[in-house]
């Protein structure tokens, strides 16, 4: 299988996206660039609009994702509470 | 087609300060943790105050509530001084678009006689309610322990005064800034019975001495109490009386309120959860305060809304009360 990814610009708001990242996405890994983060794992990424909330403090929308996106690989998948990337094979 | 970015990274040999990093572990800590945490001084003072010398400076014992760590009261917020200005900054640039456009469209003069002294009289003295907030948590600010609190209470107090300044400037687009309303709003506050109950608690509020069960005092029984009151069921009856436009008005203060309750809500969660002596001391606390405010309020809500709005207040606190872990139902 093949691995879907996301890129965002390292600054305040992305750490706790990937805070976020992170306790959805046990499997993930998480590689620290300058100025971005990179996030990796096999066949699905989930960003759940709950647990960010949770992390930033504030409500989330999850458009907001995009303020940040550098770049990402996979089929989006996305409506009002998540966005999941996954391989649609 | 795939982009892959190839880079030269450099790690930092610190992430971030030495207290941060025993905390948290060896990662880049975010503003709020480095402007929050062990902030406040613990050690190596001269002097003892000369105003309290049986206590320190910053003394934990101020307050019979006890904590293991006086910094797991993490705001859920993140406010540090400058997340929190930027945060209040737009909420007031929202506030003052609402005023202006209140004013500019005189929707002041739209309003009639009776409703403007329906507000004049139990909207208005809110304000002398706002300012001993204001004190309340300036005071909790003072004497409470740990830098994670005692910035969100100034904070806080803070959000009091600026409620308690859009209430006077809601007086004078009424009065047409000759500042009259304020004046009859100050003789309400002064005489009139309704009020009287509500200006004596908010005086005992002012004397207590235990911060924490000030703030309980405070920020868990009156502030759920008169914000059920005023901001949702007065606001409903003013919808229903031709007095729509004057919801543009306390827009700026149902915000904060739901602000401040979510970070007062996570701290009594906390602290009831830190051990069972806490939580009887907080159920305590909320019961001796409930029966108080329950008291104090009564005339004033019975006279502004009718004999079953003070019940509805009541359930509302009570569901609060459950939700932080302090009574177990």
């Amino acid at each position: 299988m093949s691995k879907v990814y996301l890129a965002l610009q390292d600054n305040d708001v992305s750490r706790y996206i990937v805070e976020a990242i992170e306790e959805d996405n046990p499997s993930a890994s998480i590689q620290h660039m300058p100025a971005m983060i990179r996030i990796e794992n096999e066949d699905r990424l989930v960003i759940r609009r709950e647990t960010v909330e949770d992390k930033l403090g504030r409500d989330w929308d999850v458009q907001e994702l995009h303020l940040n996106l550098i770049t990402l690989g996979g089929n989006v998948d996305e409506d009002e509470d998540q966005l999941t990337l996954c391989w649609k094979g | 087609m795939t982009l892959e970015i190839k880079t030269a990274g450099i790690e930092p040999i610190r992430q971030t300060f030495a207290n941060i990093s025993r905390r948290f572990g060896e990662k880049p800590a975010s503003r709020y943790q480095e402007a929050t945490y062990d902030v406040q001084g613990e050690a190596n003072f001269h002097y003892r105050p000369l105003w309290e010398q049986e206590k320190q400076l910053n003394d934990k014992s101020r307050t019979v509530i006890e904590m293991a760590d006086w910094y797991s009261f993490r705001d859920p917020r993140q406010f540090y001084y400058g997340a929190y200005v930027q945060h209040r900054a737009r909420m007031q640039e929202g506030a003052e678009n609402n005023y202006a456009f209140f004013e500019k469209r005189d929707l002041a003069a739209k309003l009639s006689d009776e409703l403007k002294a329906c507000v004049t009289r139990f909207l208005l003295p809110l304000r002398h309610v706002e300012q001993t907030a204001n004190l309340n948590h300036m005071f909790a600010a003072d004497y409470g322990y740990g830098t994670a609190l005692t910035q969100a209470q100034l904070f806080a107090g803070m959000d009091r005064l600026g409620m308690a300044q859009y209430l006077s400037r809601i007086g004078l687009l009424l009065d047409g800034n000759s500042a009259e309303a304020l004046a009859q709003a100050k003789e309400y506050w002064m005489t009139d019975p309704a009020w009287q109950g509500l200006r004596a608690l908010c005086e005992e509020t002012l004397v207590t001495k235990d911060w924490f069960e000030l703030f309980t005092a405070q920020s868990l029984v009156l502030d759920t109490l008169l914000h059920d009151v005023i901001y949702r069921q007065l606001d409903a009856w003013l919808v229903t009386n031709d007095g729509r436009d004057l919801g543009l008005l306390t827009e700026f203060m149902q915000e904060c309120h739901k602000d401040l309750g979510r970070w007062s809500d996570s701290v009594f969660k906390v602290a009831a959860n830190e051990s069972e002596a806490n939580r009887q001391q907080l159920l305590q606390w909320t019961e001796k305060w409930r029966g108080k405010a329950a008291d104090a309020l009564s005339p004033l809500v019975r006279d502004m809304l009718g004999d079953d709005a003070l019940q509805e207040a009541l359930i509302a606190l009570d569901t609060r009360i459950a939700k932080a872990g302090i009574s177990k139902k």
